[in-house]
């Protein structure tokens, strides 16, 4: 008797969670509607949206490379599985042709489709969810103006329980902060501006924030540093390793020209957001570049002396080259840092150490963040794929050392380069890094500096990945 | 130092300072002038040579790194006399003007057709991406490298026929 009262308790305590939970997961499917007839935009709200998709980076992700724009099938990989981005364009049965405004609203402040669907938080809806109505307006004229294109993108390929889109209500409960951007009054227009701009459609901290076992962004350590398609997104905030501190002057210049002359070129997926930002008027540039300055603060005064010094040697011409040690050169011989030394006198140094100016020279290695950063990924990228150069324009190139250079050639190689021009402790396990780099276990996105992606079938990337 | 180089089949002993480029090696210790000196900088593809069956930028090419590789330079493709298919294709479709980058396109080239004779027009301009040619002669040396592809095609089609 006991035991049926029990049971029938425990019972209508499962129905009770699961009528709850469904409630939570629940969205009502918003009606279809017939395509918007471009016509109906005004051309300057669709210039306006063209604008702020280019802020939110969209074509990036809901593109594949060499085919139609915003068309999705781009496969994600994120630690829980490949994500294919959806089709965007206006194509009534295979894209949002169908959606109505109402519903494009939904899906940027709470990441649900029009079907009621909740949605992956690889569409970054996390920080979607602070533009303002008025800018989604823009944006669903944008892409309702664009050409419908009819393409269903794969399917998503998740394992158990990750393939169960219910579960996402329960973690936009932990972590979605569901609402517009709040303008902070104490802080500047300007301030507000970038910050609107950054936290909002930028989606910064998508990369440069890190995420937590759940793939959310913890905004405890908020622009601490991350990562993005094989790339260190670099910290952006105290913690920022760049040796040269970023100012707002100088984060405004890199953001508008995709390099700067004591920090060197954007790359990887970086290059995508400078080239995308080309559209923005340059107020917006300076307004992001104050949000962002403000976040990393001030120098300390340690630091900013040893900037001046870096500032002050870079200046005087061409940097010495350490003299090439007499040694055996043979893998495993001798002193690696010598070996390391040798490699770069005769593969780095020409440009490196040269004095053609930025963006086209070498950057000199002591003002190099990828050589001072905590993590050796980036400078491993460019080591072995290069930077391949823009169709059509002249753009900075370097080449891919990945046919040369042996796995142990490269970690001696870094090894001195790390010596050399960086005070921080030397790097660990970098044959091994080296090794699932070049083999494509570790998978890496290669674009060249104007961002437009064609790697990495191109430069050999992903060679090892396929075998 | 002293460093064993093996160029087009042939072993050197060459005695160079560790630090050198391959590039200056070729030209100035075996007289190999195929490669071309341009930039010296890895930036205009004009010192390609294949390393181990993959293009590579000879003038920022670690000659203490090549000791063991199999190095081809231009010289290795065929003779005055006996042209390689690269050279015969070259020749008929006349594909260089000045003729400087030649023989970079065609080491680049080498590497792409040694892995696939029926390249795509996509597959070549990625080969030679980091090529430069100032004439603008990119389209004869595109029809170049197809019919190139052809010849080996041809070559080895007989052999293949008595193997069946």
């Amino acid at each position: 008797m006991r035991f049926t009262r029990i049971l029938a308790a425990v019972l209508i305590l499962i129905l009770i969670v699961a009528v709850g939970f469904f409630a939570l997961a629940w969205r009502s499917e918003i009606k279809p509607v017939a395509a918007a007839d471009p016509s109906s935009f005004s051309e300057d709200l669709v210039q306006q949206g063209a604008r702020l998709a280019a802020v939110g980076n969209c074509i990036a992700c809901h593109t594949v490379p060499g085919q139609p724009a915003f068309a999705g099938g781009l496969a994600l990989p994120t630690p829980f599985g490949t994500i294919h981005s959806t089709n965007i364009t206006p194509d009534p049965e295979t894209g949002i042709g169908n959606w109505s405004e109402e519903a494009f609203q939904r899906a940027m402040r709470e990441g649900v489709d029009r079907e009621g669907r909740h949605l992956y938080p690889a569409f970054p809806y996390d920080h979607y969810t602070r533009v303002t109505d008025e800018d989604n307006r823009a944006l669903y004229a944008f892409l309702m103006t664009r050409e419908p294109v009819r393409s269903t993108p794969p399917e998503n390929d998740l394992p158990f329980p990750y393939n169960l889109r219910p579960i996402l209500a329960g973690w936009k409960l932990l972590f979605l902060d569901k609402g517009p951007f709040q303008p902070d009054t104490a802080q500047s227009e300007e301030w507000n501006r970038g910050a609107y701009l950054a936290e909002g459609l930028g989606h910064c901290g998508a990369c440069h924030t890190p995420r937590n076992r759940f793939g959310a962004v913890e905004s405890d350590r908020h622009f601490g540093g991350g990562e993005a398609e094989g790339w260190q997104a670099y910290a952006i905030n105290a913690n920022s390793p760049a040796p040269i501190p970023w100012d707002t002057d100088s984060l405004a210049f890199y953001l508008r020209n995709g390099w700067h002359q004591w920090h060197g070129v954007s790359r990887g997926p970086m290059a995508e957001v400078t080239g995308n930002l080309g559209l923005l008027p340059d107020s917006d540039i300076v307004a992001i570049a104050t949000y962002v300055a403000s976040v990393m603060g001030e120098p300390d005064e340690a630091r900013r002396a040893r900037a001046e010094e870096l500032m002050a040697q870079a200046a005087e011409g061409p940097g010495e080259v350490q003299a090439a040690p007499a040694v055996d050169t043979q893998a495993g011989a001798g002193n690696p840092q010598d070996r390391g030394a040798l490699i770069y006198a005769s593969a780095c140094a020409g440009c490196h150490n040269g004095s053609k100016p930025q963006p086209f020279g070498g950057l000199r290695f002591s003002l190099s963040t990828a050589v001072n950063a905590p993590n050796p990924q980036n400078i491993v990228n460019v080591v072995l794929f290069g930077l391949p150069p823009s169709d059509g324009q002249a753009s900075a190139v370097m080449p891919a050392f990945a046919n040369v250079l042996s796995d142990q050639d490269v970690a001696d190689l870094l090894a001195h380069m790390r010596e050399q021009y960086s005070d921080a402790p030397a790097w660990e396990n970098l044959v091994d890094l080296v090794a699932r780099t070049r083999s494509g276990e570790y998978k890496v996105v290669i674009l060249p500096a104007d961002g437009i992606e064609r790697g990495p079938e191109n430069v050999g990337a992903s060679d090892g990945a396929e075998e | 130092m002293a460093i064993s180089l093996n160029v087009n089949g042939e072993t050197h002993e060459v005695d160079v300072d560790p630090a050198t480029p391959l590039l200056y090696v070729l030209r100035n210790d075996l007289e190999l002038n195929g490669a071309k000196f341009g930039c010296g900088l890895g930036q205009c593809g004009s010192c390609t040579v294949v390393v181990d069956g993959a293009a590579v930028l000879s003038c920022v090419t670690p000659v203490s790194l090549m000791e063991g590789r199999e190095i081809t330079t231009v010289e290795g493709l065929g003779t005055i006399e006996e042209p390689g298919p690269l050279q015969t294709a070259f020749i008929e479709m006349q594909a260089a003007q000045c003729g400087y980058c030649i023989p970079g396109m065609m080491m680049s080239a080498h590497a792409l057709l040694t892995r696939n004779q029926q390249p795509s027009d996509r597959e070549i301009r990625d080969a030679l991406m980091t090529n430069l040619c100032r004439c603008g002669t990119h389209m004869r040396i595109m029809a170049a490298i197809r019919r190139a592809g052809e010849l080996m095609q041809q070559a080895a089609a007989p052999s293949e026929r008595r193997a069946g």
